[in-house]
């Protein structure tokens, strides 16, 4: 199996009023296609740093994050930005959807990014029809229970076809059948070829993650 | 999707917020359109005043030259009391008499107390060639007025004192020579006094010097060739008829003629009233002006003080909409959205907001323009409300402004660190 993501010696620290605070401390995590990792620890061990690293959101102070095959940080920002756009889906705990945009416009966002979206408009009904959404296409958000909302985002994250999906503590706010039905999700993603980096703190996630890595103080035990 | 659908979204989602801008930068549209179509109606009222200046002039002066004939038939007339012997083939020929009588005819006439005379300038004229300058003139010398009660009776003539003169218009145009300036004549220096006005008669290439001096200069002490009897009364129908004896019996050896200057008089009173009626149009100009200045200098401050408000409004509006925003912003960079396109994202919609400013603000400028009028009760003044240089004047402007102002929170908006706002959020 390929590697779809490789983390090598990553470090991330930032300056605080105290002095620097090291984030992520000499983190190295390999994710194949097909695998679904499971980053568990407490809060404040830098879980959300290192996925925001590797979503090549977050530039790191040290080491090396390669993304099918491709290190985004050495991209001009533009360049990044798309390279994220083409190869990263993102799922956050607070879901993060646009509050104006119906359903249908939130799954088709990414698009936005994009130059060309070569039949983004049917994945989209696709996707909303796989998550029991179709019903609810013209409504907005702010009308959609918890776990829809997730769902439109989980929809989101796919509607590029990226290979790797990064989620942060997505089942965080959604009750026990939602959160299933999001890590079932995650993991069907990763079944089809994909790769998933979950960080969360939710023991559930171990019953569909392929591998569940431990960070505590910034580092993997 | 494209950006501008979110962007329609996105003011559809907060309307408030964008019918605020779109409020600010109609009101400083508004101020704009309105202060220019005030002035452009002040600009077609002073066209209509002044119109309505001239024909108004022109009518007075219609009347006005009716009222002075019939003023100089009810009132006096002029006559010339030349030597008996003169003849009046040779007067009309040459300009002057070249018959001499005693100056002291003019003292006697005076001191007859003629009833229907009022005003008696003695006077003695020649036409002379003025060798200091090579041209022939007609010389003048006069005293003034003879007078025929008491030195206390308004002068119709003031006298030329003596070493001074004055000159004919066409004379001193032609010879450079302004009032203040000293020139010699056979040989005497004198200084100009004045210069008449335009006459258009033989009066602008005359030399009016002291009597005694041009009898001196002409050889002709105590002479003069004709006394101008002025502004006589008399109720008859014919009036020389009645007059004529009269001087016979105080002067007998002279002969009266009417002297012709009823036409002159009303042309030279015409003349004052027209100059009189272009003052009056232009002191009119003048003042309206000066009354433009104030409104254009009122515009000037207005204008730019509003559009600096509203632009500062529509600059706070799209910080606080950064503010609002900012999960959003950092969402869609996650989702790789470029820093140019969240850019585009901001100004696209100051585009809007000045896009719809400008509309509003141009019909309410407008309106307010058409409606305006310069006094309560003044005229209506149409001015057409489709000004397409104007319209699209704000149709470009104000987009551009409220980009302008939009811009600084955009900046801050495309440079945004997403990692920092989704760790925060």
């Amino acid at each position: 199996m390929s590697a779809l993501l490789r983390i090598e010696r990553l470090c991330k620290s930032y300056a605080g009023p105290t002095g620097t605070v090291s984030a992520v401390n000499e983190v190295s995590l390999t994710i194949s296609a097909g695998e679904f990792v499971a980053v568990q620890g407490p809060s404040g061990c830098g879980k959300t740093t290192l996925l925001l690293a590797a979503g090549a959101l977050l530039q790191p102070t040290g080491g090396r994050v390669v993304v099918n095959g491709q290190d985004p940080y050495v991209l001009s920002p533009g360049a990044r930005a798309q390279f994220r756009a083409v190869n990263v889906g993102f799922v956050f705990q607070q879901f993060h959807l646009v509050p104006y945009l119906d359903v249908l416009d939130n799954i088709l966002a990414p698009t936005l990014a994009l130059d060309t979206n070569g039949g983004a408009r049917n994945r989209a009904f696709a996707l909303a029809e796989r998550f029991g959404l179709k019903h609810r296409l013209r409504h907005v958000p702010a009308a959609l229970s918890t776990g829809e909302r997730q769902r439109v985002a989980l929809a989101r994250a796919l509607l590029n076809q990226s290979k790797l999906l990064l989620a942060d503590e997505p089942t965080g706010n959604l009750d026990e059948h939602n959160g299933q039905l999001v890590l079932r999700c995650l993991a069907e993603f990763a079944q089809s070829g994909g790769a998933v980096l979950l960080v969360t703190h939710e023991p559930r996630a171990g019953e569909h993650a392929s591998r569940i890595v431990q960070m505590q103080g910034g580092r993997l035990r | 999707m494209k950006l501008h659908r979110l962007v329609l979204r996105e003011i559809l989602h907060r309307r408030l917020s964008f019918a605020l801008g779109v409020a600010s930068a109609s009101v400083a549209v508004a101020c704009l359109v309105a202060a220019l179509a005030v002035l452009q109606k002040h600009d077609a009222r002073t066209e209509q005043i002044v119109a309505a200046k001239e024909v108004e002039t022109q009518q007075q002066m219609a009347k006005l030259e009716d009222d002075y004939r019939k003023l100089m038939l009810k009132m006096g007339f002029n006559v010339l009391i030349l030597p008996k012997d003169q003849n009046l083939s040779d007067l009309y020929a040459d300009d002057f008499a070249s018959k001499y009588m005693p100056e002291e005819y003019a003292t006697r006439l005076a001191r007859s107390r003629v009833v229907t005379i009022n005003h008696i300038l003695p006077s003695l004229q020649q036409k002379v060639k003025w060798p200091e300058h090579e041209r022939t003139v007609l010389l003048m010398g006069v005293r003034g007025e003879v007078y025929l009660q008491s030195a206390q009776q308004k002068p119709l003539l003031e006298p030329v004192a003596p070493g001074t003169m004055i000159l004919g218009h066409e004379l001193a145009r032609n010879l450079g020579l302004d009032a203040g300036s000293k020139t010699k004549l056979l040989g005497r220096e004198f200084t100009i006094a004045k210069v008449n006005t335009e006459r258009g008669n033989k009066d602008d290439i005359t030399v009016w010097i002291n009597l005694a001096e041009a009898q001196e200069l002409l050889g002709k002490p105590g002479l003069i060739n004709g006394i101008l009897a002025l502004d006589c009364t008399c109720d008859a129908l014919d009036r020389l008829g009645r007059i004529r004896p009269e001087i016979a019996r105080i002067l007998p050896d002279t002969q009266v003629i009417e002297y012709a200057s009823q036409a002159l008089t009303r042309a030279e009173a015409r003349q004052r009233a027209a100059t009189e009626a272009q003052a009056s149009i232009q002191r009119e100009k003048e003042n309206r002006g000066k009354l433009r200045g104030e409104r254009e200098a009122l515009a000037s401050v207005l204008v730019p003080v509003v559009m600096a408000g509203s632009a500062i409004w529509i600059g706070l509006l799209a910080l606080a909409n950064v503010r609002d925003r900012r999960g959003e912003i950092g969402i869609l960079r996650a989702l790789g959205l470029r820093s140019r396109q969240i850019l585009l994202i901001f100004l696209g919609k100051a585009i809007l907001i000045g896009l719809g400013g400008a509309g509003l603000g141009y019909i309410a400028g407008r309106a307010i323009g058409v409606l305006w009028r310069e006094a309560p009760g003044a005229a209506p003044l149409h001015i057409a409300f489709v000004d397409p240089r104007l319209l699209l004047l704000v149709l470009v402007a104000a987009p551009l402004l409220a980009a302008l102002a939009s811009w600084l929170p955009a900046i801050s908006a495309a440079q945004q660190d997403p990692a920092v706002v989704l760790r925060e959020e």
